[in-house]
């Protein structure tokens, strides 16, 4: 399942992050690596970029960008508070 | 003594940075690129000075920002480096810090924002974290000016020791330690020739895109092939790939350092605010009425309350002066054309370049109010979505916006811009937004030429020049702006207190800005324009400006105007004038054509409809006013590109101006 996918509300531990160039360094450089935790927070009104949170800061990406991370969804999704590298 | 301050955006580093100097600032540029770049001396210390380097996360080659952070520290080598971070942010704040490690600096780790942490229950074992990080750690508050003297007394000491970063290896034994190691055992003596610290020169062949770097280490074929197969078996063993395998080292070593030293809060009362107060201003329904509404009022408090009254106050105070010295020179029986010069020349120049200042003044209070508190983060994330067809991003809007009022501060806005594509495009596509000096003449040759339709033209010649701009951004994408967009990958920080002291201070470094950098240019070309519209060419001074050199100027370039339908010189002659403020075109045409009744009357007579419209394309697009155009020289940092800025627009208008004219001939006479 890819970030873009996962609705407001839920979390997921990211395990892959595809993409390449700028974009991809960007995402490596913000925290976005393997076995980090992150939590969808909101859509922007239009519908795109989406707000997430992720190492106790929020980051907004570009659903294009969202769906080149790939994430495992968490099951107990509405308990774990978001932030800091899945144990 | 240099230090260089280091640290991502929104890590409280402008506010630090005015801490440490004060008023004692110099704002220049890094050579060559449209990056601010602010330097001062710290405050008791005559003989050390501080270099406030661009926000970033990360050292890479991708940004401007990003090449001018790492030229800065590799080239000018400070005897320091002072890294800001963000307490309530670690983890990815040491992201940063732990490649400016790499560089072998005497660095200090100025931990901002403890006092939140502190008030949310949340603790940070400095010592503990100065010693897992092999640097010292002087945890302050920016924003309250706490541990700022700490900081300076410590940057000192471990600058003047040259203690440099006492640990560089954030590898734990694995497959990435063996590549980091065997890289850094073939590129030795190369980074040392080449004067590069080794272990940043071995992430950047690991990382593999800073091509600058890697030449620089002029390594031969085999030792790259060598290098290349270390990197190829890494990625085998480790099964991830070369990029993501370091940013996956260096995100581990940082929890290993905040396992047991950072003791987070449950729950931060900022972030809680925050989310609050997202509840509303990023809300689906609310968050694009509410971003007009907050623009829509900015603009009525500039440009119709506060910008207003202080520009009236000052208009009143220089036309006072000038009617004192008017008065004084008449009765002192000083001669006519010297007289002239000092009230039409001097006065009306100074009176011109002021004029702009209280509007930029109050304007940027405004914008970093919005900036400081984060809001402005929040309109990109709303608007982002409606700029990206044109290749920006939802930060642009707010300049494009400011536009429609003056092109002036517009400009000068795009350097909160984060990446330099975004500033330059923007910087382009602003003078297309319809200034609010343009109005006039809109009113004046509507309600002359399209009485019934006023409304309709104004609108339409609005809609007309968003369309434009438009157009020549997808034009630009295609070409010059082709390809790798900056990433929009951004932060969304808490909403914050703006602290009073930085706008302030940058509200003093926009007004001092524009003064001292658009005073010589706009008053210069006022004076040139004086000089042309009070003599005629064999250097007589005239009796009416039609037999000035100005009108022969514009006698000789009316022919351009010809295929557009308006080929009149007095026409011509107050389109020039125009350059020099948009309100002249209305008030020169009116005297230049005095013997034909009011200024409506010779508009119906030198105007058919068709003509009228096309005039007012070409008005609508041409070069915006010299103000504006040493703005966008300034922004640009070269003369050459704000006059290349300039010219573009006419050429630009002309062209439109052609086919509206040609179109409106099908249906008009």
């Amino acid at each position: 399942m890819t970030l873009d996918k996962q609705p407001p509300g839920s979390v997921g531990v990211i395990t892959a992050v595809g993409g390449e160039g700028a974009l991809r360094c960007r995402l490596l450089d913000m925290g976005l690596i393997p076995r980090t935790k992150v939590k969808v927070v909101k859509t922007a009104p239009l519908g795109d970029p989406v707000e997430i949170r992720l190492r106790d800061y929020e980051l907004t990406i570009r659903l294009a960008d969202a769906a080149l991370i790939e994430i495992e969804p968490l099951t107990d999704e509405y308990k774990v508070p978001a932030g800091g590298a899945a144990e | 003594m240099i230090f260089a301050l280091v640290g991502n955006q929104n890590s409280g580093k402008t506010t630090l940075f005015n801490q440490l100097t004060g008023s004692n600032q110099h704002v220049g540029n890094f050579p060559g690129v449209t990056v601010e770049s602010k330097s001062g001396f710290i405050r008791g210390y005559k003989d050390v000075e501080v270099v406030d380097l661009p926000g970033i996360y990360s050292i890479r080659a991708y940004s401007t920002e990003e090449t001018v952070t790492r030229d800065f520290i590799l080239n000018e080598k400070p005897d320091g480096i002072i890294n800001i971070v963000d307490a309530t942010n670690i983890e990815r704040n040491l992201y940063l810090t732990l490649q400016l490690i790499e560089l072998r600096i005497p660095m200090v780790l100025a931990l901002n924002m403890m006092d939140e942490v502190r008030s949310n229950g949340g603790t940070i074992d400095i010592e503990m974290m100065s010693e897992r990080l092999g640097i010292p750690v002087v945890p302050i508050s920016a924003a309250k000016n706490e541990g700022i003297d700490e900081l300076v007394r410590v940057a000192y000491e471990t600058a003047s020791k040259r203690e440099l970063p006492k640990i560089y290896d954030f590898c734990s034994p694995g497959p990435i330690h063996r590549c980091i190691h065997a890289i850094c055992h073939v590129i030795e003596d190369h980074a040392q020739c080449a004067d590069i610290p080794l272990r940043f020169a071995a992430s950047k062949l690991i990382e593999g895109d800073d091509t600058d770097i890697i030449s620089r280490l002029d390594l031969d074929k085999n030792e790259l092939d060598l290098i290349g197969h270390s990197i190829v078996e890494m990625e085998k063993e480790h099964g991830l790939d070369r990029n993501a395998a370091l940013a996956d080292m260096r995100y581990s070593f940082i929890e290993s350092v905040c396992f047991g030293t950072v003791v987070k809060a449950r729950e931060s009362k900022e972030h809680l605010r925050s989310a609050k107060i997202d509840l509303v201003l990023t809300n689906k329904y609310a968050a694009i009425p509410i971003f007009f509404g907050v623009m829509l009022l900015i603009f009525y408090l500039t440009f119709n309350v506060i910008g207003k009254f202080l520009q009236d106050l000052l208009q009143s105070g220089i036309d006072a002066l000038s009617a004192v010295t008017d008065t004084a020179l008449t009765s002192f029986g000083t001669n006519e054309i010297a007289k002239s010069l000092v009230i039409d020349g001097l006065f009306a120049g100074v009176g011109s370049v002021l004029s702009f200042l209280p509007i930029i003044v109050v304007l940027f209070f405004f914008l970093s109010v919005l900036e400081d508190t984060g809001y402005m983060a929040r309109i990109a994330f709303v608007m982002d979505k409606a700029l990206r067809k044109i290749g920006l991003s939802g930060r642009s809007i707010v300049p494009m916006l400011i536009g429609f009022g003056c092109t002036v501060p517009a400009v000068m806005a795009t350097r909160t811009l984060s990446s330099e594509r975004d500033r330059k495009m923007t910087i382009l596509l602003t003078p297309f937004m319809s200034c609010s000096a343009k109005i006039p003449i809109y009113a004046v040759f509507s309600a002359a030429l399209f009485p019934d339709y006023a409304a309709l033209v104004m609108i339409g010649l609005y809609v007309f020049g968003i369309l434009v701009g438009v157009l020549i951004a997808l034009l630009m994408n295609h070409s010059m702006y082709r390809g790798n967009p900056v990433p929009f990958v951004m932060e969304l920080p808490n909403y914050r207190f703006p602290s009073p002291k930085t706008v302030a201070m940058l509200l003093w470094d926009k007004a001092k800005d524009f003064i001292t950098k658009a005073f010589t240019i706009i008053f210069f070309a006022t004076l040139v324009i004086w000089f042309l519209s009070t003599f005629d060419i064999r250097m007589n001074p005239v009796e009416s400006q039609s037999s000035s050199i100005l009108a022969s100027v514009g006698a000789f370039i009316a022919p351009i105007f010809t295929p557009l339908g308006f080929g009149d010189w007095r026409i011509s002659t107050s389109l020039i004038t125009g350059f020099i403020a948009k309100e002249s075109v209305i008030s020169t045409l009116g005297i230049l054509t005095s013997e034909s009744g009011g200024v409506a009357d010779a508009i119906s007579q030198l105007f058919t409809a068709r003509s009228g419209l096309s005039f007012l394309v070409f008005t609508l697009l041409y070069t915006p006013c010299v103000a504006a155009v040493s703005a966008i020289c300034r922004e640009l940092h070269s003369k050459f590109k704000g006059i290349g800025v300039a010219v573009f627009q006419c050429v630009t208008a002309w062209i439109f101006a052609f086919i509206v004219y040609q179109i409106a001939g099908l249906f008009m006479v």
